[in-house]
């Protein structure tokens, strides 16, 4: 079944910027999908539009088969959102902030009490719930507000930056939580810019740039186009004063490490086993750069330039 | 949705209950202050107006001018307050219908307005003793009254894009209006033509309303002043369910 169908979605806003140009776009339900664009492509106008937010200039959407037009309310009992700003009352107690928004959603006071519980144990909140929200860290912020776009146990889940401003710890705990979700059928829509995130934890993924869908596919077809990538090796031995004449370029970094890179057409085993001919034994291997983020770059280039 | 309108009701009383030393206690001081000088000292040297004591003639006037202020203040302020720190997406992603939005809100303006009308009927009874003429009356003005200016308040939120834009019509629409709207006087004591103009400000058919209720007497009949009273609630209900259901500066 598709969880989210949008067709033509245009968007122009007040002061003439047309920030959707009739975007089409497909979610299969259960999916962890990625919606990445640089900074004004109109992710969060799209999301802004799809959760309510925002009036559309025109296009439909549909949201597991509903209409939003015709059932705006119907469709945001589906939906979860987290967005890219703060947007809770700072003066308010957190414990509060979650019962308040499990009450627009028709959930009794005592069943939201539990609920709230539960999810601000998961976030490591609980301790904090009777602190007003502007008490909070950035990072616990974020995690309120993620605590708060599940409290209706939504079907479709959004999340407008999730992790911005959230230490390295935090941001792996809220992704193994997030994947969590996805395992137990939760259909998850991820804007990020930091492209590994989507990278590790999406399935398919749709590059917007400016108000355009640029490129609508799998993660693993999208990362198939990368056509080179650049990776550090570190050798078990010194280097050799020369390297050896292979068929991929290789930069010398120090007398350990060195750089290649590697077309589509030769594999990671295969330029290990030319080097190994050459006594060059390889401990470690890394990527120079991440993959999706040479491709994302590529494409946006792409884009500007025409 | 009575449970979302509901949520709405208690977090607006608990909004304003929090911040009681802002929003109930100065106007029950400002109260007693303008009962003690106007009524008390001034009041004696003015003597009688429309037949009873002056400091009894300003008294519904006082509660109705608090009930007004503080009906406007808490919609206009809390639904601007939710509009700036964006907290009013909570209800725009919930599924809760503009109108229990709008209910909401009016009706935490309301229950403000009631808190310190009522605070202030207290406050005026440790100076003089008064006995309301009818009851019935003098509540169904107090409460369309209160209904009115919230609605007014809610309005003004919608429109407001800083905090002057919040407080211009109260200092500026508001405030004259309430003042000439026969608060202190009668409009018998006018001339013709500024009894005229005085009949052209709603404020006036609430303001003598309430003193029907409370005194027994009043300028205009109780169905005149109770039929502006509701034609206006009716156009201001019209206007701020159209704002809200155009997203009018909050979906743009």
């Amino acid at each position: 079944m598709i969880a989210l169908k949008i067709s033509q979605l245009g968007k122009i806003y007040n002061n003439k910027l047309q920030a959707l140009k009739d975007i089409d776009l497909t979610v299969k339900q259960g999916d962890f999908f990625a919606l990445l664009g640089s900074n004004g492509a109109g992710k969060t106008t799209a999301i802004g539009i799809i959760c309510g937010l925002l009036n559309k200039t025109s296009g439909k959407v549909w949201v597991l088969g509903l209409d939003q037009e015709s059932r705006p309310n119907a469709v945001k009992k589906l939906i979860g959102l987290m967005p890219q700003e703060f947007n809770f009352n700072p003066f308010e107690p957190i414990e509060e902030i979650l019962i308040n928004q499990a009450g627009y959603y028709g959930i009794l006071r005592s069943d939201a009490k539990k609920q709230a519980k539960v999810l601000l144990e998961k976030m490591q909140l609980w301790d904090k719930r009777m602190d007003i929200a502007k008490s909070l860290s950035g990072g616990m912020k974020r995690r309120l507000m993620l605590a708060r776009a599940l409290i209706h146990r939504p079907k479709i889940l959004i999340l407008d930056e999730p992790t911005a401003g959230v230490d390295v710890e935090i941001r792996h705990s809220m992704w193994s939580y997030l994947q969590e979700l996805n395992r137990d059928g939760m259909t998850i829509i991820l804007t990020t810019h930091y492209l590994e995130e989507a990278e590790s934890l999406c399935r398919n993924i749709a590059i917007l740039n400016k108000g355009k869908v640029v490129e609508h596919t799998s993660m693993k077809k999208l990362l198939g186009k990368v056509s080179q990538q650049t990776l550090i090796l570190e050798s078990t031995k010194k280097l050799p004063e020369s390297m050896p004449d292979v068929d991929f370029p290789i930069r010398v970094l120090d007398k350990y490490s060195f750089e290649i890179t590697l077309k589509s057409t030769l594999s990671i085993g295969d330029a290990l086993n030319v080097l190994s001919q050459y006594n060059i034994n390889i401990s470690h291997v890394r990527s120079a750069q991440n993959r999706l983020e040479t491709l994302f770059l590529c494409l946006s280039a792409n884009n500007n330039t025409t | 949705m009575w449970i979302a309108y509901k949520t709405i009701v208690i977090k607006e009383i608990l909004r304003f209950s929090r911040i009681w030393v802002q929003t109930i206690f100065p106007p029950i001081i400002t109260t007693s202050l303008y009962l003690l000088i106007f009524g008390g000292l001034i009041g004696e040297r003015i003597g009688t107006m429309q037949g009873v004591d002056y400091l009894y003639f300003i008294i519904p006037g006082i509660i109705l001018m608090t009930v007004i202020q503080n009906s406007y203040a808490n919609t206009v302020a809390s639904f601007f307050l939710a509009k700036f720190n964006h907290s009013i997406e909570e209800l725009l992603v919930a599924p809760v219908p503009y109108w229990v939005i709008l209910l909401g809100y009016v009706s935490g303006g309301v229950a403000r307005g009631f808190v310190v009308g009522m605070g202030v009927m207290l406050a005026i009874l440790f100076f003089v003793e008064f006995k309301i003429d009818n009851i019935f009356i003098a509540t169904i003005t107090f409460l369309l009254t209160a209904i009115l200016f919230s609605l007014a308040g809610f309005i003004n939120a919608v429109f407001a894009k800083s905090f002057d834009d919040i407080s211009i019509v109260p200092t500026f629409i508001l405030m004259p209006m309430i003042y000439l709207g026969g608060m202190f006087y009668s409009i018998d004591i006018l001339p013709q033509f500024w009894q005229t103009v005085s009949k052209f400000n709603p404020i006036y058919y609430m303001v003598d309303a309430f003193r029907l209720g409370f005194l027994g007497t009043s300028n205009t009949d109780f169905p005149t002043s109770i039929s502006v009273l509701l034609t206006m609630i009716i156009i201001l209900v019209s206007i701020a369910f159209y704002l809200l259901k155009k997203g009018v500066n909050i979906k743009t």
